[in-house]
């Protein structure tokens, strides 16, 4: 209760000292409103476009896929003293299922960390229609199970997903080279004889050519027939909550199943290194720019100091402690980072619903609501310690010199 | 510590022997006062004179603890001064001394006021309703009233004096210091003044110390003490027929 009391002086005497030196206060506040905002704009700008990119990359993939171990030769143990010399060339990977994926599927569905699980099976084959063929990938899904990885409905753009039963969904891509629309007929050739004719009951578009030409979505059933699999399933994929963990979580559900994982974050090593280089360069501009702000606040305060020199000498003459001294600069330091990142925040704000409305329309722009309060409370503890120096020095004049000082 | 080494009721502030030196240990060292002995009690108006460079200046700064003495003691209600920290001191100046400066030293930035009620807020915060009603009634005594929410920069030199008198008052202290309140100002001005410390003197019966050249207003004291060279050398009670009446007892 005491301190604050006396902090009612403090503000008292840093407010009127700011408002007493208007033009000098109104510059500061200014620049450091232009560093709050560059910060908050490209804050925004930056976590939204690597939001966006992730947003896009995740959209059409798992977090992580659990499938089965590689096979691999096995190579008898030699004898005792024997010089063994090895000629060994690598397996060929068939196509297999994951032993007991129910089981897997089962404790991957009690995991905490784990989202959405979905079993699928896929393989390559070729689809033909009259003379045209197009090499695809089977996609073996149960469609409920499937819609929480990747949501296949609403990414459609004719039909209804609909794949059991002698029905399929396939991309735009392989529809428009095939020359394929809803309700047309599609023949699947697996290889070795197994044949199938499925009616196009929807066609996606994920965005992604590759997926857009190449899958088509069949139920298990029909693709575990097609690729000789019966009651087998090769993949099973699963999302995670913390995207950026799924590599951690990935190597835990591999030491928990047995089986190989592997996260985006391994499949996508270049994205990733993209998105923290530019993570990495937004930083370095936060931080020079809040440098400068730091240096602006500081020496406008060093400033102001040495022309109230003569009144901090009064003050302190009538009594005023050191300590109080040194808080009424600190305030004002504080004050000034406060009233600046406040303008600037909210100018940055501004600015990206600017770009929202009238920008190039690539990409929305979301902005976190604790950003601007973040940079505010950032801005205030940068002025505080940007005014310790100023403010040590005022709390360190001599009462008895300053006073006298012209 | 606190206990009075002489326990006269009436007594505020005691120097014995006090020196003060600059530049201590240094080649530039040089004393400044050399062994100064003075008393001063409530409700006694004293006027230090002195040329220019005799310590007049010093001697107010170490008086009110501005800066502590080089040798010697000063005793402020009866308590020894010399070795308190800064803490201390800052307290005892804002507690006990009342200053009133050459140049009125109010501070700009806020209104007449809020620069009386200053010693208060610097104390405990925000002034209570009874302390703003004490401000303004000071003010109304140096016959400011109509001013209070003017900023300094809006009235006259001697009225910002009046006004740096009302401020060194409000803590009611036991001392009032005042170095050339008058200096400043022309001689009708500084009449006026020197008038005010005579009745501030007598109404609220604090010990007032004026620094003065001016042989004519230090004359209108009921004491003067002569500083030169850093050392008393006369301290006499001027004859209250100069017109003035005697501090009362």
């Amino acid at each position: 209760m005491r301190l604050l009391d006396s902090l009612w002086t403090e503000w008292k005497i840093a407010l009127r000292f700011l408002l007493d030196n208007r033009l000098q206060t109104l510059l500061i506040v200014f620049g450091i409103a232009v560093g709050s905002a560059v910060i908050v704009f490209i804050t925004a700008l930056i976590t939204g476009l690597q939001a966006n990119v992730i947003e896009r990359t995740l959209g059409t993939q798992s977090h992580i896929r659990i499938l089965p171990p590689d096979e691999a030769n096995r190579v008898l143990p030699a004898a005792d003293g024997a010089l063994t010399l090895l000629l060994e060339s690598p397996r060929a990977q068939r196509l297999r299922s994951i032993s007991n994926w129910q089981d897997v599927r089962d404790v991957l569905d009690q995991d905490a960390q784990v989202l959405a699980v979905s079993p699928v099976i896929s393989g390559p084959a070729l689809a033909r229609r009259g003379v045209a063929r197009a090499s695809v990938a089977l996609v073996g899904i149960d469609p409920q199970r499937y819609q929480r990885i990747i949501p296949l409905a609403e990414e459609l753009v004719a039909g209804e997903l609909r794949v059991g039963a002698g029905d399929a969904v396939i991309g735009t891509e392989l529809a428009r080279d095939l020359g394929l629309g809803v309700g047309d007929k599609l023949r699947l050739d697996a290889g070795e004889g197994r044949e199938a004719v499925v009616d196009i009951a929807g066609i996606f578009e994920l965005g992604v050519r590759e997926l857009d030409e190449r899958y088509v979505y069949l139920d298990l059933k029909q693709a575990q027939t097609l690729l000789d699999l019966p009651g087998g399933v090769t993949v099973i994929d699963t999302t995670v909550a913390q995207i950026f963990e799924a590599d951690r979580i990935a190597r835990r559900l591999a030491r928990l199943t047995g089986l190989r994982t592997e996260s985006w974050m391994d499949t996508n090593g270049q994205l990733l290194n993209a998105l923290s280089s530019q993570s990495m360069t937004t930083e370095m501009i936060r931080v020079f720019v809040g440098i400068s702000v730091a240096f602006g606040i500081a020496s406008v305060l060093a400033v102001s100091v040495v022309q109230r020199t003569r009144e901090i000498g009064i003050l302190r003459a009538m009594g005023s402690p050191r300590q109080q001294i040194l808080r009424v600069f600190l305030i004002q330091g504080g004050l000034l980072g406060l009233l600046g990142s406040a303008c600037g925040g909210g100018v940055g704000w501004g600015l990206v619903q600017v770009f929202n409305l009238l920008g190039p329309r690539l990409f929305y722009i979301p902005v976190d609501p604790t950003l601007v309060p973040l940079a505010m409370l950032v801005a205030t503890v940068t002025g505080v310690l940007a005014a310790a120096l100023p403010a040590r020095r005022a709390a360190h004049y001599d009462p008895a010199v300053a006073i006298r000082y012209v | 510590m606190s206990e009075p080494i002489m326990p006269d009721p009436r007594e505020v502030l005691r120097l014995e022997g006090v020196r003060k030196s600059f530049n201590l240990g240094t080649p530039l060292e040089s004393e400044v006062l050399h062994g100064i002995d003075l008393r001063l009690c409530a409700g006694e108006l004293t006027a230090l004179i002195g040329p220019s460079g005799s310590g007049k200046s010093t001697l107010l700064n170490v008086i009110g603890l501005l800066d502590p003495p080089s040798a010697g003691e000063l005793y402020l209600l009866g308590r020894p001064t010399r070795m308190v920290d800064d803490e201390m001191r800052t307290r005892l100046r804002n507690e006990a001394i009342g200053f009133v400066f050459q140049f009125h030293h109010l501070i700009s930035a806020f209104s007449v006021l809020d620069n009386v009620l200053m010693p208060l807020m610097i104390r405990h915060g925000k002034p209570s309703a009874a302390e703003i009603d004490l401000a303004r009634s000071l003010l109304d005594e140096v016959g400011l009233a109509a001013y209070a929410d003017k900023k300094p920069t809006q009235i006259s030199g001697g009225q910002q004096q009046r006004v740096a008198i009302a401020r060194a008052l409000v803590t009611r202290p036991p001392l009032l210091l005042a170095d050339e309140p008058t200096g400043n100002l022309d001689t009708r001005t500084a009449q006026s003044v020197f008038e005010l410390f005579h009745r501030i003197n007598a109404q609220f019966g604090c010990a007032v110390l004026v620094v003065t050249h001016d042989p004519r207003l230090a004359a209108n004291c009921a004491r003067t003490v002569q500083l030169v060279d850093g050392q008393i050398v006369s301290d006499a009670l001027n004859s209250p027929l100069d017109g003035q009446t005697p501090p009362p007892n």
